[in-house]
Formats: C-alpha cells, sequence, structure tokens
C-alpha cells in the first residue's frame, strides 16, 4: 500500500469517470450493469481471501442472501430504500454468525472450505425446496426453483413511482463500485486492515501481540459478505428475478475464478478479473462450437499452474522491469529506506 | 416389523452410498493430501463408461466392475502426469486446479454426449417384504462397499505395495531415501483413487438419471464424509459414513428426503465445528 488515501480517491474519481464516459460507447449498458456487479462481487471476495487469508467456498451465498433478502423486503415494503439496506446487513449480520462459530472454533484452511461449502449448499437444496404455498415471508412467496419475480426495483428514495432503470441504473452501479472501492481501500489503510494483513501472513504472531485474530477475521469475514450482499441486490434488480441458481455452486467457483485470474492480494484484480471473465464468458455463449463450462475450467487450471498469483501483479512487475527505476543496491535500499523512515517519523 | 426391515435396509443402503462416494477421495486426501475437486466428475464419467460400454453390448456388470475403473483410472493417471504433480504440497493451490477439471469435465462430457439424461435400468430386480418394495440393487451396493472396505484393507495391511504406500504416506523422505520413488508411488496411489471414483460412479449409476453435472450432487458428500472422517482411511470412512447415513435416514423417514439431505450436511457443519481434525483425529487414532 504507496501512497496516501487522498491520492487513491483521486485517481479513483479520475479512472471512473474516463472509464463512465468510455465503455458505454464500446459494450451495451445492459450487459456492463452485470460487469460491474459481478466486479463488485469478485472485490468481496477478494478483500476477505486477499487481504484477510479466509478462502470463502461460498462467497455465493451471501451474494444470494442479499438478492433473496432485496427481494423479499422489496415485495412487502412496496420500496426499495429500506430493503437495500436490509440487503446489506442480513448476510452481514449471517457471515458475522457463521464467522463467529468457525473463527472461535479455530478452523482453518480446508475446514473452512467446506463449512462455507456446506452451508451455500444447504441454502441452494432449501430454496429450492421452498415451491410450496407454505413457504411466505409476509406477501413474498419463495417460489422454489423457479425463484421469486416481479418485486419493486429501484427507485429514487422517497418517490417509489419514479424507477431506475436502463442507463441510469449503470451509472448507479458504477457509482456504487466506486465508493465500495475507495471504502474498502480505506479499510485497507486503517490499522483494522494492516493487522488483517498480518493475520494472513502470520496468524499465531498476530495474536501473540495481543490482537484478537478471532475477533478481526470474523469482522473481516463479515464485511466481506456485506459487499457481496450489496452485490446479490444489485444483481436482483437487474434481472429483476431470483433464483436459487444464485447459490449454486457453479456460481461459487466462478467468484474464486475470478479473485484467481485477477490477481489476489491486490484490490484492482478482482474487479477487473470478475469483469473481464463475465464478458469472455458473455461472448462465448454466444457461439456453440465449445462448450463455455469448458474453457472456463481449462483458464483456472492453467492459472494455478503457471500464473497462480493472477494477471494484475504479474502486468504490475512487468512494468517494474520495463520502465521502472533500476533496482537500487541491498545497501543503498536499505539507507533510502532507513532515511525515509526518520523523515516520516 | 416389516417396517423397520425396510428402514434398515435403507440405512445400511445410505451408508454404503456413503462409503462409495467417499472411497476414491479417501484415497487420495488420505494417502496425498490432495483435496480432488474432481472427484465428483470423476464418478460422472465412470458412469458414461458403464452406459456407454453397455451400449456396446458388454455385460452389465463386466462394465461396472471392470471396465469403468479402468478407464477412470487412466483419465486420473493422465490427469496426475500433467496437473496435480505439480502442485504436491500446496493444498489450496490443487483444490483450485482440480475445481477447475472438474469444470474441464463437465464440458468435455457436454460436449461429447449432450445436455440431456441418461441411464441404464438397474440390472436386479426387487422384491416385496410383507406390504413394502424393496429395490435388489440396495443390496448388490451394500456387498459391494462391505467388498471395498475389506479390500482396501487387505491391500494396506497385508501385501507389500500396501506397506510401501503406507509407508510414503507417513514420511515420503524416508521411504525415497529406501529406494522407492514417492512420485511413482502417489501416481500409483492417484490412479487407484481415480478408479474407485470411476467404480463408485459406475455402481451408482442405475439408481440416477445421468447428466454431465451429476457429479456436483456427489462432490459435496464425498467431501465432507471424508473430511469428517479424518487421517485414518477405513476407520474414518466408516464412522463418518456410519453417522451421516444414519442421520439423513432418520430424518427422511421422519420428515422429507430433502430435510434428510439438509440435516446431513448440517450434522456435518456441527461436527467438524466439534472436531476439527474429523473423527478418527479424536477417536480410533492410528487406525487404518
Amino acid at each position: 500500500m504507496q501512497g496516501s488515501l487522498s491520492r487513491d480517491v483521486i485517481a479513483t474519481v479520475i479512472v471512473t469517470a474516463i472509464l463512465l464516459w468510455i465503455m458505454p460507447l464500446l459494450i451495451g449498458t445492459y450487459t456492463l450493469t452485470v460487469l460491474v456487479i459481478y466486479g463488485m462481487l469478485g472485490l468481496s471476495l477478494g478483500l476477505i481471501w486477499g487481504f484477510g487469508g479466509i478462502l470463502c467456498f461460498g462467497q455465493a451465498a451471501f451474494f444470494g442472501l442479499g438478492a433473496y433478502t432485496y427481494a423479499i423486503a422489496a415485495i412487502n415494503i412496496g420500496e426499495s430504500t429500506l430493503p437495500m439496506i436490509l440487503a446489506v446487513l442480513v448476510p452481514a449480520i449471517f457471515a458475522a454468525l457463521l464467522g463467529a462459530m468457525m473463527f472461535y472454533g479455530r478452523l482453518t484452511d480446508v475446514y473452512l472450505g467446506v463449512i462455507t461449502l456446506v452451508v451455500t449448499l444447504i441454502l441452494f437444496k432449501f430454496m429450492n425446496s421452498t415451491a410450496g404455498p407454505q413457504y411466505v415471508i409476509g406477501n413474498a412467496r419463495m417460489g422454489g426453483f423457479n425463484g421469486i419475480p416481479g418485486f419493486q426495483t429501484l427507485n429514487v428514495p422517497g418517490d417509489p413511482g419514479a424507477y431506475i432503470w436502463g442507463d441510469a441504473y449503470f451509472y448507479v452501479c458504477a457509482v456504487a463500485l466506486a465508493i465500495v472501492f475507495l471504502l474498502v481501500s480505506a479499510l485497507l489503510r486503517s490499522s483494522f486492515g494492516r493487522i488483517a494483513v498480518g493475520i494472513r501472513e502470520n496468524e499465531t504472531r498476530m495474536s501473540l501481540m495481543g490482537y484478537d485474530v478471532r475477533a478481526r477475521k470474523t469482522v473481516l469475514f463479515s464485511t466481506g459478505a456485506a459487499i457481496a450482499g450489496l452485490a446479490g441486490a444489485l444483481f436482483a434488480n437487474w434481472g429483476e428475478i431470483v433464483t436459487p441458481n444464485l447459490f449454486s455452486l457453479g456460481q461459487s467457483a466462478e467468484i474464486i475464478i475470478w479473485c484467481i485470474v485477477g490477481g489476489l492480494g491486490t484490490r484492482l484484480g478482482p474487479i477487473l478479473g470478475a469483469a473481464g471473465l463475465a464478458y469472455v464468458k458473455f461472448l462465448l455463449g454466444q457461439q456453440h462450437l465449445i462448450d463455455n463450462t469448458l474453457i472456463l475450467g481449462l483458464i483456472l487450471v492453467l492459472f494455478v499452474l503457471f500464473l497462480p498469483r493472477g494477471i494484475v501483479p504479474a502486468l504490475v512487475s512487468l512494468w517494474r522491469i520495463s520502465f521502472g527505476r533500476r533496482p537500487l543496491g541491498r545497501i543503498h535500499q536499505a539507507r533510502r529506506s532507513r532515511n525515509r523512515e526518520r523523515l516520516h517519523g | 416389523m416389516d417396517l423397520s426391515f425396510v428402514i434398515l435396509v435403507e440405512m445400511l443402503y445410505a451408508v454404503a452410498s456413503l462409503i462409495l462416494i467417499g472411497a476414491g477421495l479417501a484415497v487420495v486426501f488420505g494417502m496425498m493430501k490432495v483435496i480432488n475437486l474432481a472427484h465428483g466428475e470423476f464418478m460422472m464419467m465412470g458412469g458414461y463408461a458403464t452406459i456407454t460400454a453397455v451400449g456396446l453390448g458388454v455385460n452389465v456388470f463386466v462394465a461396472m466392475l471392470i471396465i469403468a475403473p479402468l478407464i477412470v483410472g487412466l483419465i486420473g493417471l493422465v490427469v496426475e502426469r500433467l496437473v496435480i504433480r505439480h502442485l504436491y504440497g500446496r493444498l489450496v493451490d490443487t483444490m483450485l486446479a482440480t475445481w477447475g477439471l472438474s469444470l474441464f469435465f463437465i464440458g468435455l462430457t457436454t460436449m461429447i454426449f449432450g445436455n440431456t439424461t441418461t441411464g441404464i435400468s438397474t440390472p436386479i430386480p426387487g422384491f416385496a417384504v410383507g406390504g413394502y418394495q424393496i429395490n435388489g440393487y440396495n443390496f448388490f451396493i451394500i456387498v459391494v462397499a462391505v467388498l471395498l472396505l475389506i479390500g482396501i484393507l487387505a491391500v494396506l495391511k497385508t501385501t507389500r505395495a500396501g506397506l510401501i504406500a503406507r509407508g510414503a504416506m507417513q514420511r515420503a523422505d524416508m521411504a525415497a531415501t529406501l529406494g522407492y520413488s514417492p512420485d511413482r508411488i502417489y501416481m500409483a496411489t492417484f490412479f487407484c483413487g481415480s478408479a474407485l471414483s470411476g467404480l463408485a460412479g459406475a455402481v451408482l449409476a442405475p439408481l440416477v438419471g445421468l447428466v454431465p453435472t451429476s457429479g456436483g450432487a456427489y462432490i459435496a458428500k464425498a467431501f465432507i464424509t471424508v473430511i469428517a472422517g479424518g487421517p485414518s482411511l477405513v476407520a474414518g470412512l466408516l464412522s463418518s459414513a456410519g453417522v451421516f447415513g444414519v442421520v439423513s435416514q432418520v430424518f427422511t423417514f421422519a420428515i422429507s428426503p430433502v430435510i434428510g439431505e439438509v440435516a446431513l450436511l448440517i450434522a456435518a457443519v456441527i461436527l467438524l465445528r466439534l472436531l476439527p481434525q474429523g473423527i478418527t483425529g479424536r477417536f480410533f487414532k492410528g487406525k487404518l
């Protein structure tokens, strides 16, 4: 993490503005919207996996939960502001409970993966079996395999008649992504973020230094779920229907692939990986020569084998090699960093 | 009386099918610490191999018990040489790479066989117990599972190959010093694990309609059975399959099949929370 937060804010605003101007000229806004939403979903896992070291196999659970919360709340309330807030809160609370159960039980890597995977499956199976009329929350029928259609989509806060859709909805999503990106940047610059990275690097050392590793991991996990929930709610608005497929294993797998391909431990990588791969998938969906899944699988295998750090870190190091300052000798470098420390106190 | 017999058979069948589903993964995970997320797809390919062989006029039992394990074992061998070999000791990376492989195989099977449901009829007729009808094929699955466990135990305990495999499992460096190539041993083990997956997929194929994505139905069950079982191969498989099979059948009979499935998954979460090292991490230590 180099540079200051204010520089980050300026850079993000400029880049967002340029992309908002250029991208709609290249790709239709309807497709772009979903790319942006997937970018946010990728960022949510990128945060907890890349910076917290928590490999969650069930990020789709929080995505789906956000979407379902929004749909059910929107039908019952008939307006979109409160449902949006609920769609962030419900997955966050659910993740906090789940995370507390896992982290206070000191479960790590594989076991964590199994539990998050299993929870996603439980939600998937449960939602698929809610076809009967007895599964009702307020006025909203759960609809089982068919999902929930026909809920109130996003409107201007306070005016349920003024829908936000089409191009305007794209701009809302893009700005939301930029804001979330900035919040994540701020979080990572805060002491909480730096300690999270420390926990990723060496959990025992951080706990010996007196930090409550379990609580911090739980909070980070819950933050990631909140972002995924927001992405889910935006997705529900985009698709205008929510189905149990949001919880499917395939969806979880895709999120992990995005992060791996884009680059772990970077903020930009998962977003670019998500948007890029989703667009590739969209293009592949228009041809019928080769199966879509086959190519995605191949991409994942090849990346794990040959580029396990992902595209963005690889590009960064390529940039450093080609255009960066020549690496200084080791003594020189040490002296320079010492001077810098002295300057910044 | 009749009902309790039927329930007993159903429970044994549930346990047996969990053992079958988990066996291939348990060999690969227990011996090599490789979590093969393409396990479900290996089973699915075993099913397709059986159906194709039967379609070509091969006896169904030959197809299930010999051809399918061989074909899937060979596919596993290729996969091990091309991909897994480079990733030993990197748990998370192997999980991701095998997940990629699973997607790859789903795509490949879809291209070859199409996205339609295929199946074969069960080769053993059912019979009546009192007022209830029992699927005779369930007994076949129970017998196969029992023979499989005995077979694994016998190979590991009594044969020289089993001894070498167990040695390499505990200390690969020591086995290498004694002149056995761990590389070869891992290769052979992965072949055996894949063949077991193929066998399981083939044996279970007559009970399900097979689609290219069928593997997804198996992988979660296999995964939790093996992880909850813990480090011991046979004892772990038996104990966790026992717990999950009974739990899911009790809830299936008491409420509904969907609740049975959900109960199985919830039981897995609770079990892992209480015994994070698996059942045999706490009990039956040092057993096979």
